[in-house]
């Protein structure tokens, strides 16, 4: 199975890159791993005339603790992400969630930023960049700016991303009091897509109460989506396992999940309380 | 709308290769037919099933979901190069001892992915290996003796290590 013909143009700079997606425009895709876009590609579903491949282009992978931002390349792989000391020391539940993506071949290839770039709704890291408040650096020949989760994701397979621009991070807050952050999934039992997921990112003071909360579920939506309701019934809060039960109760409020051949409605809203529960109780055991 | 063909570089199973290639090429299509690689399978061609598994700057890969350009100036170990002449690579080794297979058809990307995790966990527990093995399907549903092989492979592969 062959994707559609195609030009291929590998840039050495992104300058060179933005040139390319200003002569090409909407025809071009930008390549990152391939691990979202090849098989889109092999099954038509998308047809690029031309793709402009980031691997040649230096400074676009690797993890940074840049003051009290964590800094992640577009071209970071999941195993990285999933094997960084910072990032297991900092952010386990985001850790969790790289490494729990796709299979071990896919992880060795995909990218953080190809991934965020799909925007597939039952993709996983949407859902944990989401609840630990990342935002993405857009860049292009105008220069950078940059989106915060809530208005990076759009809608199904949509992002912010203009098509003259090139997601070149992803920059994730480190809070002098850091977030207890976890990620829990259940998984399409043959696809390993997300059927429910909920990331947790919990703020505790010394006295064990809970002083902010980021819940956010995926599957459920075109978008990751805030379960605010289990979020204010966290907050204040000591983290008794009767409070985090009943934050999770609240996550299935005001969500319409779509069924499908493998989960119907009620059993994504009823998966969707557990495993909030679940992420919660997880981020709440990080001490 | 044909687009020419560009020039890559790679390096497969330790020899040079120079070839002027489609971009659309897959990876696992330039190893088969552009080199006659063809322990390297295709299954399901749709990144899920593993048969097409090979090592591309020493990690595993599934090479129906790598274009050959994006594989310009690297390094690719396949199937065919995990023996030493007639020595078998410890996995190799460890399928046949353990009956690690039955059609055969999954047993190169199955390989290939053991001799990557053991490369990275050198004592992994069964778990670690079945999680491992997520993107390899065994259509003969073989895995028990697969993780045996797996584990026997470790153990040939530490007691090797430990008394070189």
């Amino acid at each position: 199975m062959h994707p559609a013909s195609f030009g291929y143009q590998a840039p050495g700079s992104l300058q060179e890159a933005f040139a390319l997606l200003q002569e090409h425009g909407e025809d071009a895709k930008v390549l990152a791993g391939g691990h979202s876009l090849l098989p889109a590609m092999k099954l038509r579903l998308t047809q690029p005339e031309v793709l402009v491949d980031l691997r040649r282009i230096p400074g676009l992978d690797g993890i940074r603790v840049d003051n009290d931002t964590l800094v992640i390349g577009a071209l970071t792989t999941h195993t990285e992400v999933g094997t960084s000391e910072d990032v297991r020391r900092l952010l386990p539940g985001l850790a969790d969630t790289a490494s729990v993506i796709g299979d071990l071949q896919v992880r060795n290839r995909g990218t953080m930023g190809g991934s965020v770039a799909h925007a597939d709704p039952a993709a996983d890291l949407p859902v944990t960049l989401t609840a630990l408040d990342a935002s993405f650096v857009l860049a292009s020949a105008a220069g950078e700016r940059i989106v915060t989760a809530d208005d990076f994701f759009v809608d199904f397979f949509t992002t912010a991303v203009e098509p003259d621009e090139i997601l070149t991070a992803i920059r994730i807050p480190l809070p002098s009091t850091p977030a207890r952050t976890s990620y829990a999934k259940l998984p399409h039992p043959a696809s390993g897509y997300v059927v429910v997921s909920a990331a947790a990112a919990l703020t505790v003071d010394e006295a064990g109460a809970c002083t902010g909360a980021r819940v956010v579920l995926g599957g459920v939506a075109g978008t990751p989506h805030r379960a605010t309701g289990a979020e204010a019934a966290l907050t204040g809060q000591a983290l008794t396992p009767e409070v985090m039960a009943a934050a999770a109760e609240q996550a299935a409020d005001g969500i319409d999940p779509h069924a499908d051949s493998y989960a119907d409605e009620d059993y994504k809203r009823h998966m969707t309380v557990v495993y909030t529960r679940r992420a919660i109780e997880a981020a709440a055991a990080r001490g | 709308m044909e687009h020419s063909a560009l020039p890559i570089n790679v390096t497969v199973n330790g020899k040079a290769q120079a070839a002027e290639v489609e971009p659309r090429l897959l990876l696992v299509h330039f190893l088969r037919e552009n080199l006659g690689l063809t322990g390297t399978h295709v299954g399901c061609d749709t990144s899920q099933c593993g048969a097409c598994t090979v090592h591309v700057n020493g990690l595993a890969v599934k090479s129906c979901t790598m274009l050959a350009v994006q594989a310009d100036g690297a390094e690719i170990t396949t199937i065919e190069g995990m023996a030493d002449g007639p020595v078998l690579h410890p996995v190799q080794t460890a399928f046949q001892e353990q009956h690690g297979l039955q059609c055969g058809y999954c047993t190169p990307g199955m390989v290939m992915t053991a001799a990557h995790l053991l490369e990275t966990n050198p004592d992994p527990d069964d778990d670690a290996i079945k999680h491992a093995l997520e993107g390899n399907l065994c259509r003969c549903t073989g895995y028990v003796n697969i993780v045996k092989a797996i584990r026997w492979a470790a153990e040939q592969m530490r007691g090797q290590h430990a008394s070189s």
